[in-house]
């Protein structure tokens, strides 16, 4: 409400300006010649002033004067007649009262009208800072605490709070620095040197630099059982070419893990892949013969577990794959058939094994 | 509420326009003085108006308030406070409502003039401005609303685009609009007159401050956008003929004609029709730079828009004020009454040189710029008309001009005598030749005519003292006399000698950048690169952070033969809001001349990318057009009446003087 009353003084004021000239302004006609003259006048008083300086010489100043004489007198003859106060002078002024009065309020209100917020409040910066914490979005807090930050750079809570936050939005670099403030200026805690060793871990895309090994090092040696730094830290024997590390040490990280801890699918998924990669790079080391004895009996290991115990239809595939790149097309054949009476429950399952038969050019003898 | 009373006012501002442009108009026609004051009111009023919008925005800014989508896009809250300031003018809403601020600034400026108005000139001349301050405001609150709100506010600005985070914004922009719009003036003062069918001594008295004012500021912003460019793009080029500085240096040539077509119908009278004609294209040159800024035909620092509707828009204004004011001319300049006549070789003569050849010059310009954009539009080929053009077009145009000049302002209004001047200049051009000549035994390379060019400056300088010495010194006898005489010159006399010597400046400025020498290395600490007479040793790199950008910071020695100069340092910036680098140039003067240092990328074995660049006497470029800005305002405080004094037709040899 306050801000329409703000608009009508304004709109008033505005009006109340233009209508002035209107009421108190002289009338008639203009006095151009008047104007002119003068204008000539001083022009030939200039002239004058120009001698007694010395400026011009006394020819030069008869010229002069002379010019200005002849303008002074064509002006004159200018010279219209005024005009008084008339009946259409008032009726003029009447209708430039009239489109003052209409034209300004209509346009702005039109204008403002379409475009304007007029129940938006002005919300600078600071106000939005000091509102009520609960209603603020979780952007803005973050910001305010980031411009805390920025005025008070040793503050090593605050650095611990937005750290991990900067890690999950994926500001690597600006997790690194920050968990590295929060290091720097506080107590340094195993977590906090953990998250350190990740960001930087990150930032480098990946690659265990020695900085973030310094870090995670760190971080073991106030807590050896802190699971993040373990992990990074086999991740950085791995990089190092010592797979057989870190399969046990991420064994090892498995075997303290809580039941319930939710990291720990993670890192079984990992050292499953690493456990895979270290058995392909055995066989790749060994000689082609070998290579091949290696393989078969791999292959015949696993295909006699699951002839005895069953498995998943994954298994099950690899098996049949594996044979027959092995050539051994008989074997597939029959471990298809044994596949469909073992999974002859799932349905899904049993399309599954037909496809790869078919893809695998095993289906023909297939019964 | 503060946001929202600017956008108000800017609104109600629209409304008083339209009164000013009717009413005072109005009058005019029915020779009734109350309805034209209100013009003087109503401009007034509309300065105050858009003030107030004005300062709320700059409040929006200073405060952060990102609940205004103009403010949330183009700043952030750990902008230094100076930073917040600019941004308003950083893009293009607020940079529109800086120019329609100008724009009634000046218009108040004219009702509230005392001096040597006529109320009718005054208040044809309002409601012209009255019009054109309509077309820009609805221009911007219908396509750039500067007040748009935006809801939810979001936490944090975009930031401002960090080339322009630099003193230079807060410089730069405000100088050039002020030129540009302060043509608008003048403009509106030869639509006044061609309504009036009345134009003379009075009113060509009445713009002649005016279109100074324009000039010496848009001199100024060109000027500072030049050098802005040169030291903030990290490669020491400081004039690129790009479209947009072209859009800026169209409006300062008819700027430039029509301060000299001015001077001869203040004087004698004369060459009315012209000067209507040139305040007319001066301005629309003005609109014309806007077009092809805001339109989005172009894309560079300078081109905030590009939205079509927007374009649009500013082609119907463009075409309204251009086409309407020389259709207005066509049909109403046969009506005015023709001035007193003067002898081909005379002052006036010199005069219409000088706008023959700027005339002609600023065509090559307006033909360089807008021919590839044409042919784009047209044909979809996108040629570029780059250096070559201009060097084989506008260049042989201005370099006779620039010859002749010293031999113009010494020629006597109505008749001259040319072999007169011709003497009077001698001395001033053996002196270029020598110079021209040593300069040549001195130096070794550069292109044959750089020594010329340099000749050509001394001239026009020398000229500019030779004028000015030969006033004051050969018709008076000791220094008693002298001084007297020097302290009588007319001010405007003096503001000539300095505007054409602050020419010469420029000239040779330009010229000596022939000599100019680059060196590209990677340098490791402690290793050296030398370019011309300059050697730097790399010191360091060290990064160093700002409020809202990283740098890395590298410090040079400098050496500039075996004498050690102050250590430079130069960076490179990253803005962490746009994750955008920028080049801040390491730069030292040395007298006239510059070492600049440009940082290149960091090299993975340590090593930095550097050029180091050698610019002689570069400086003069920038010095020689703020001592034209400088003569152009000593011309300015000169507010006396004057007519030419003829010589008379028998010359006694004394009286073979101008009378200023």
């Amino acid at each position: 409400m306050l801000i329409w009353i703000i608009f009508a003084i304004m709109t008033g004021a505005a009006i109340f300006a233009l209508l002035w000239p209107l009421s108190h302004g002289r009338a008639g006609a203009f006095a151009d010649a008047a104007d002119a003259k003068s204008l000539y006048r001083a022009q030939i008083g200039e002239i004058e002033r120009d001698i007694a300086r010395k400026l011009i010489g006394p020819a030069e100043a008869e010229a002069a004067r002379a010019e200005a004489a002849r303008r002074l007198l064509r002006a004159a003859g200018d010279e219209g007649s005024p005009a008084g106060e008339t009946e259409s002078s008032l009726r003029r002024r009447r209708a430039s009262s009239a489109l003052a009065l209409s034209c300004v309020p209509l346009l702005a209100l039109l204008v403002y009208g379409a475009y304007g917020s007029p129940d938006n409040p002005d919300q600078p910066l600071s106000a939005r800072l000091q509102d009520d914490p609960s209603k603020q979005d979780f952007a803005l807090s973050f910001a305010r605490i980031e411009a805390h930050l920025a005025a008070a750079p040793t503050d090593a809570k605050g650095w611990a709070i937005v750290a991990p936050i900067y890690l999950r939005e994926g500001r690597y670099d600006d997790a690194a620095r920050a968990f590295a403030a929060a290091v720097r200026y506080g107590q340094p805690d195993t977590e906090t040197l953990a998250g350190l060793g990740e960001a930087r871990i990150m930032a480098a895309g990946g690659v265990v630099t020695e900085e973030a090994r310094a870090s995670l090092a760190e971080a073991v040696k106030l807590d050896p059982k802190n699971a993040r730094a373990r992990y990074f830290l086999a991740l950085a024997k791995e990089q190092d070419g010592d797979g057989k590390g870190a399969i046990t040490a991420l064994r090892d990280l498995l075997a303290d893990a809580a039941p319930d801890a939710r990291w720990a699918q993670g890192v079984r998924r990992r050292l499953e892949q690493m456990e895979a990669d270290a058995g392909r790079n055995a066989i790749a080391a060994l000689a082609p013969a070998d290579q091949q004895a290696a393989i078969r009996a791999m292959v015949d290991s696993l295909a006699e577990r699951l002839k005895a115990d069953g498995g998943t239809l994954a298994e099950w595939t690899r098996l049949i794959r594996s044979q027959t790149v092995l050539g051994d097309k008989a074997a597939a054949r029959e471990t298809v058939a044994m596949a469909r009476e073992r999974l002859s429950q799932d349905g899904p399952a049993l399309t599954a094994l037909d496809v790869l038969a078919g893809e695998l050019a095993l289906k023909e003898t297939a019964p | 509420m503060i946001v929202e009373i600017g956008h108000f006012a800017l609104a109600l501002a629209l409304g008083v326009a339209v009164v000013q442009s009717l009413v005072p108009l109005w009058g005019v026609s029915r020779q009734d003085r109350a309805l034209a004051s209100v013009g003087s009111m109503a401009a007034v009023t509309c300065f105050l108006l858009v003030a107030l919008s004005f300062g709320a925005l700059v409040v929006s800014y200073v405060r952060s308030d990102f609940s205004v989508e103009n403010v949330a896009s183009n700043s952030h809250s750990t902008q230094p406070l100076i930073y917040k300031l600019t941004s308003v003018w950083g893009n293009h809403e607020g940079s529109m409502l800086l120019w329609v601020l100008i724009l009634t600034l000046f218009g108040a400026m004219v009702a509230l003039s005392r001096r040597s108005l006529p109320a009718r000139l005054r208040a044809g001349t309002l409601a012209a401005q009255g019009l054109v301050t309509v077309a820009f405001l609805a221009f911007t609150l219908l396509t750039s609303n500067p007040f748009r709100r935006l809801v939810p506010a979001p936490a944090e600005g975009q930031d401002l685009n960090p080339i322009l985070q630099d003193l230079g914004l807060a410089i730069h922009p405000p100088l050039l609009y002020v030129g540009y719009v302060g043509f608008s003036i003048t403009y509106a003062f030869a639509v006044a007159a061609l309504i009036d069918g009345r134009i003379d001594a009075v009113w060509a008295r009445a713009v002649r401050p005016w279109t100074l004012l324009a000039w010496v500021f848009l001199t100024l912003g060109i000027a500072m956008g030049s050098y802005w460019a040169y030291y903030e793009l990290g490669w020491g080029g400081w004039w690129f003929w790009d479209p947009v500085e072209n859009a800026s240096l169209m409006p300062w040539l008819a700027g430039t004609a029509l301060i000299h077509s001015t001077v001869v119908m203040e004087k004698r009278d004369s060459l009315k029709v012209w000067t209507i004609l040139l305040a007319i294209l001066t301005f629309s040159l003005s609109l014309l730079g806007t077009f092809i800024v805001r339109s989005g035909v172009l894309t560079s620092v300078h081109s905030f828009a590009s939205d079509p509707q927007r374009g649009l828009f500013i082609l119907g204004i463009l075409i309204f004020f251009v086409g309407g004011s020389l259709a207005l001319f066509a049909w109403r300049a046969p009506l005015l009454r023709q001035g007193g006549l003067f002898a081909p070789v005379s002052r006036e003569g010199a005069l219409v040189v000088n706008n023959v050849f700027i005339a002609t010059s600023c065509a090559t310009v307006f033909i360089g710029t807008l021919y590839p954009l044409v042919l784009e539009m047209v044909t979809g080929d996108k040629i570029s008309v780059g250096p070559p053009f201009f060097n084989a077009t506008f260049v042989p145009v201005l370099v006779p001009l620039l010859l002749v000049l010293p031999l113009g302002q010494s020629l006597a209004w109505k008749r001259g005598d040319l072999l007169g001047a011709a003497q009077r200049n001698a001395a001033a051009f053996g002196f270029a030749v020598i110079v021209a000549l040593a300069t040549v035994a001195v130096t070794q390379g550069g292109p044959v005519i750089a020594p010329l060019g340099i000749g050509l400056g001394v001239f026009l300088v020398t000229g500019a003292i030779m004028d000015l010495g030969e006033r004051i010194v050969a018709r008076a006898s000791g220094w008693p006399a002298i001084l007297s005489r020097a302290r009588g010159l007319p001010r405007s006399a003096w503001g000539t000698a300095f505007a054409h010597a602050g020419v010469g400046l420029s000239v040779i400025g330009i010229a000596a950048a022939a000599w100019s020498t680059e060196a590209i290395g990677e340098l490791k600490p402690g290793e050296r690169l030398t370019s011309g007479r300059y050697t730097i040793v790399l010191e360091s790199v060290t990064p160093r952070n700002g409020p809202n950008f990283r740098a890395e910071v590298a410090r040079f020695q400098l050496f500039s033969g075996n004498r050690e100069l102050a250590p430079v340092e130069a960076a490179k910036r990253v803005y962490v809001a746009r994750a955008m680098p920028t080049t801040e140039a390491g730069i030292r003067t040395d007298w006239l001349s510059q070492a600049y240092i440009g940082l290149g990328d960091t090299q993975p074995n340590g090593a930095v990318a550097v050029r180091l660049y050698d610019k002689p006497l570069i400086l003069l470029i920038w010095l020689g057009a703020i001592v034209m800005a400088f003569g152009g305002a000593l011309s300015l405080t000169d507010r006396r009446f004057r007519l030419a004094a003829p010589r008379r037709a028998t010359p006694s040899p004394v009286a073979a003087q101008p009378a200023e």
